[in-house]
């Protein structure tokens, strides 16, 4: 089971590990949440929020939908 | 008050999952569980310690493999394996459709590309190939003419899953610069959106917007009718207007909202969550689709 409990409630900062630009996450963003680089457009996947950390999110497969 | 356990499985938290966790977290008689198909690991007599599974898996196959494991216990899950194997292949759902009476376009099949080509030929240009178990408008190819047709087909004979030589073909649907997408949770049909576009694919994952769009008694009934066709609880349906009336092209088991939500009043995630709560208090009959198929495969897909 997963621990996407947690809630982080300031604004935070992260560096974009493929771009290296500085990301800004809004108040209230969980664990697993999928976040844009705003300068590269990457996806972003908060892995971890103490500490605070994101890895490049998975990419499209071809059996995602709805 | 005893608390329902309440499973959602997912692996890609969009902010339909986001809004699904906080809805869920605000009931008081609901905890929790988040699954993480990715931390998995699932054995043949699996035994959740759960009274409910939500299924928000982005990956079918990961879906239908979990969802298969976990109905082998006694917890209910929303939807259930058949209905998402049913709704993520084309084709199955063309074909329980067809079989409920539900209006749906005319649809072949075919496996190699000399068949395929003869099928769209059967059908007249223009026609519509689409994966049997694609999403979003992916790989998704209107068909003009037999030079399009012969360098399409090609193309796909050299995709690399053997699925792409299974040739899903459509007619194509004149419509207006929209389609409907509609939402059905616990036998209603609880919103609907048009979604508007340009392009003739007008998936709000291609970019088309949506505005309102009314539930009249016959989108209502289709979608109820849809709904039922595939053994569904809660699901999205995928309609277009043609001159003869609502067709319905598609049904998405784990939907989709977020495009949706500014057309709709109804808030999808309360609903889901309510729905899945009374699903769990055993209120519900188990839902079976209509698939025929003949006993000995129908009596493998039930088991």
């Amino acid at each position: 089971m997963n621990a996407s409990e947690r809630k982080v409630d300031i604004v935070k900062k992260v560096e974009c590990p493929e771009c290296g630009s500085e990301v800004t996450l809004s108040d209230g963003v969980v664990e697993n949440e999928i976040l844009d680089c705003t300068t590269c457009g990457v996806e972003l996947e908060v892995v971890s929020l103490k500490p605070l950390k994101v890895e490049l999110a998975p990419e499209e497969e071809e059996d995602w939908g709805e | 008050m005893k608390k329902i356990k309440l499973g959602v499985l997912f692996s890609r938290l969009r902010l339909e999952e986001k809004l699904l966790f906080e809805e869920a977290r605000k009931r008081k008689d609901v905890e929790l569980v988040p699954i993480d198909s990715r931390e998995l690991i699932l054995s043949l007599d699996e035994h959740p310690k759960l009274d409910v599974i939500l299924d928000r898996e982005i990956s079918q196959s990961r879906a239908l493999y979990a969802l298969q494991l976990f109905e082998g216990s006694d917890v209910w899950t929303v939807n259930s394996f058949e209905a998402v194997r049913i709704g993520g292949d084309k084709m199955l759902t063309s074909k329980v459709l067809h079989d409920a009476g539900v209006p749906t376009p005319n649809v072949k099949i075919a496996f190699t590309k000399e068949s395929a080509l003869g099928a769209i030929e059967e059908i007249g240009y223009p026609v519509v190939l689409k994966p049997v178990d694609g999403s979003w408008g992916r790989l998704m190819a209107k068909i003009e003419n037999r030079t399009a047709a012969e360098a399409i087909l090609e193309h796909k004979a050299h995709l690399s899953s053997y699925y792409h030589t299974v040739f899903y073909i459509q007619e194509y649907v004149k419509k207006p610069d929209r389609d409907i997408r509609a939402y059905v949770i616990d036998g209603e049909t609880i919103g609907a959106a048009y979604r508007v576009s340009d392009h003739w694919l007008t998936n709000a994952a291609l970019g088309g917007r949506t505005i309102p769009c009314p539930v009249t008694p016959e989108l209502n009934e289709l979608c109820l009718r849809a709904c039922k066709a595939v053994g569904g609880q809660a699901i999205a349906v995928d309609l277009m207007e043609t001159p003869h009336g609502l067709t319905v092209h598609e049904v998405n088991c784990a939907m989709e909202f977020k495009a949706s939500m500014q057309s709709i009043e109804k808030n999808i995630p309360a609903l889901l969550i309510d729905y899945c709560v009374k699903a769990a208090q055993g209120h519900q009959p188990k839902p079976k689709a209509t698939l025929k198929t003949g006993d000995k495969t129908k009596a493998m897909a039930h088991a």
